[in-house]
């Protein structure tokens, strides 16, 4: 219930409610009552983020390096994907892509079905209501200068929720952080370096439910966080993902993990996708050779660990 | 930050640094209250010596004391015959042919020196027999001289003085005055310039003086030099190109070189302090804004920038609290290296006679050019015209540098060795 009268006071707060998209603001309206069945067949549902072609080339002098070479993708409303692949194939570069932290060298992004546009800062403003990120590196996604507090009002003020009085702020903020069980009395006016990995990614996610966006880019968001803090995080990743209906990207080299929370999954190999589709087809039924070597590399508890695959 | 503070103030590179630089700054900030002379008023003509200068006139008038000192006369000899004189008497002793064996100029054998020469002096025989060394007129009327001025130091004076208008009255050579009974005394423990100035109160002024122009000209190549390099890191692309493009001019046409154009040209009428200050900040902001660049360029790809960048933030806002606290204590070290060349160029400059103009204040470089162009270094052989000068400049530059060192090794304990 709390959710709600906070999305209310969200949308009645400011002007910016109406840079938001109708897709948002039913959002917004519906509260939480989006609920994703783990069987639920996605090719049926809208397009929020489309690829065609997308390519990045790093070159340094003579030295062309192909990050990502021509992968094409469609992630569906709702859809959590994960995308699979060892360090190095270009997960990251096309996750900075993705969130137009990067421009592509070649290839068209579609945003909702249109091409996504984020030639102006006010564009990319607007773009970056409908997608945000966490990153791999707790330790490194906060300012060491700005207390806490300035984290989660940056993104109250993001919706909008600038001319709230300091208590409507203050709840709001107190909401986010009990969603995360965090107790946002104990972190006020505290400095990011106080907090442990793991309470400064639960944070990242704090931060994740007020903005509410309509895709969520989580790159490596456990590798960093011991395996106890790990479940706790994926847990409440996939309850924010239920509770707003969000569409999740999940950016991986895990693919154990991948399996355990996925719709989708894209396995990519040296910038390229080599296997897609639906996580059971895709995990349990491995075409590619590199699928199948990542399956196999994935240490198991009850068997000899097999690294003959090891090159 | 506290924390910060602590730790800085704990590297005893720093502190020492930061000592020397405090007691320099304290000495011009406090100086001026106890010596309110002018530092530009000339006090005589040309260099004069370091030490305590008396008025005759008032000594003659102040108090009189007597005292006993046994060595008195034995001072007054030893400063009656100088030692160049003293050579002459042992050059003509050896030529003569006398026992010179334990006899030098120091002062400790002056009474040997004194008791052999009276036992071979002889004018007549000089005259007559042609001495080698001793054979030309002059020569021979030297030593003369010589004999004549050690006869009448040896006998004790008399002399009168006529106080007022009243009769003359016998100084003897047990009368005593006291220096700060005299009515009219300056002391100079740095002497005087050319000019006739006295050298400490100058010193002092032009420090002063020097540390401004220091402190403006590292200011506005700092802030420059951080623009820049801020812009051309953070934005990247075109704007990294150009601006680039323009320091790249900057460090390939020398900047001493620059310095000496723009100064020649502005003319010396119109180069004042803080003219000459902006000029030395306009042309040194290069390698400032070089390296905040690089630091700006390893900084902006970092978790924290992308996510203010998805948080909205404008460019403004992400560089300066994203950006800018990050690399805060590099651009304070980078300031007081900046303040440093600064006082440095400014020295170098004024030597070459490019300083400021000179009728208004003195700054370190002009002292030293004025000590070059009335002959301190080579004819007057008056070093305290510019070795305190020199002095001066080392331990700013030392100080300065040494806060830099200290600062470092706090900032980056890796270097730590």
């Amino acid at each position: 219930m709390k959710t709600e009268l906070n999305n209310e006071a969200a949308v009645k707060a400011g002007p910016n409610t109406e840079g938001m998209n109708q897709e948002q603001l039913r959002q917004l309206e519906e509260g939480v009552s989006l609920k994703i069945d783990r069987n639920k067949d996605f090719s049926n549902a809208p397009s929020v983020l489309r690829g065609e072609g997308v390519t990045r080339i790093f070159t340094t002098g003579k030295t062309r390096t192909v990050a990502v070479d021509h992968v094409n993708f469609n992630f569906h409303k709702g859809e959590l994907i994960s995308i699979v692949g060892e360090s190095g194939s270009g997960k990251t570069t096309l996750s900075k892509m993705l969130l137009g932290l990067l421009e592509p060298s070649d290839g068209t992004i579609y945003f909702n079905d249109q091409v996504r546009d984020i030639s102006t800062g006010a564009k990319k403003r607007a773009y970056w209501k409908g997608i945000q990120a966490i990153f791999q590196d707790p330790f490194s996604s906060y300012n060491i200068f700005h207390k806490i507090d300035s984290v989660l009002e940056d993104c109250i003020n993001l919706r909008g929720g600038k001319n709230l009085s300091k208590q409507e702020k203050y709840d709001m903020m107190t909401e986010a952080c009990s969603f995360v069980n965090l107790k946002f009395a104990e972190l006020t006016n505290k400095y990011p370096f106080e907090l442990s990995g793991g309470q400064m990614q639960r944070l990242m996610i704090a931060r994740i439910f007020l903005l509410k966006p309509e895709i969520l880019l989580a790159d490596e968001p456990t590798s960093m966080i011991d395996a106890c803090s790990r479940a706790t995080i994926l847990d409440m990743l996939l309850k924010l993902r239920d509770e707003t209906g969000m569409t999740v990207i999940f950016i991986t080299h895990d693919i154990g993990l991948a399996y355990y929370i996925s719709d989708a999954v894209y396995i990519m190999e040296h910038g390229k996708f080599v296997e897609q589709g639906p996580a059971e087809k895709v995990i349990l039924e491995p075409q590619a050779p590199y699928t199948k070597r990542l399956i196999s590399d994935v240490p198991k508890i009850h068997e000899p660990w097999d690294l003959s695959t090891v090159g | 930050m506290k924390n910060t503070l602590k730790n800085v103030f704990h590297s005893p590179r720093f502190l020492v640094g930061f000592i020397i630089f405090m007691v320099i700054l304290l000495t011009v900030l406090i100086y001026p209250y106890f010596v309110t002379r002018d530092p530009l008023l000339s006090l005589g003509k040309g260099f004069l010596a370091p030490g305590t200068y008396l008025s005759v006139y008032d000594a003659n008038n102040a108090p009189t004391y007597r005292m006993e000192l046994p060595e008195a006369a034995i001072n007054r000899l030893e400063s009656a015959i100088p030692t160049e004189d003293r050579q002459v008497m042992l050059d003509f002793l050896k030529v003569k042919g006398a026992d010179v064996s334990g006899v030098s100029t120091a002062n400790d054998s002056l009474d040997d020196l004194l008791a052999l020469w009276k036992a071979n002096y002889d004018e007549a025989d000089v005259k007559a027999s042609k001495y080698q060394g001793f054979s030309t007129q002059a020569q021979r009327n030297k030593l003369r001289r010589l004999n004549t001025s050690i006869l009448a130091s040896e006998q004790a004076s008399a002399m009168s003085l006529s106080k007022g208008e009243g009769d003359a009255v016998a100084v003897s050579d047990t009368d005593y005055i006291k220096v700060n009974e005299v009515a009219n005394a300056v002391s100079l423990p740095l002497g005087t310039d050319n000019f006739g100035r006295d050298t400490l109160t100058e010193l002092v002024k032009a420090t002063g003086v020097s540390l401004i122009i220091g402190l403006i000209a590292g200011t506005v190549a700092t802030l420059l030099g951080l623009v820049v390099g801020l812009l051309a890191g953070y934005v990247g692309g075109i704007v990294d190109d150009i601006l680039m493009f323009i320091a790249n001019l900057f460090t390939v046409i020398p900047g001493f070189v620059l310095l000496i154009l723009i100064y020649y040209s502005v003319g010396q009428a119109a180069r004042g302090i803080t003219t000459c200050a902006l000029v030395i900040g306009f042309t040194s902001w290069v390698w400032t804004a070089r390296s905040v660049r690089s630091q700006v360029i390893s900084l902006r790809n970092r978790d924290h920038v992308n996510l203010s960048k998805l948080s909205g933030h404008s460019l403004f806002r992400i560089v300066l609290t994203d950006i800018l606290p990050y690399i805060a204590s590099y651009v304070v070290m980078a300031f007081i290296l900046q303040v440093s060349s600064g006082i440095l160029a400014e020295a170098q400059l004024s030597l070459l006679g490019l300083g400021p103009k000179t009728t208004d204040v003195p700054t370190l470089g002009l002292m030293m050019n004025w000590a070059k162009l009335f002959g301190a270094y080579t004819s007057s052989n008056a070093w305290w015209a510019y070795f305190p000068v020199i002095g001066v400049i080392a331990l700013i530059s030392f100080s300065l540098n040494l806060m830099n060192t200290g600062l470092d090794q706090v900032f980056n304990p890796a270097l730590r060795d």
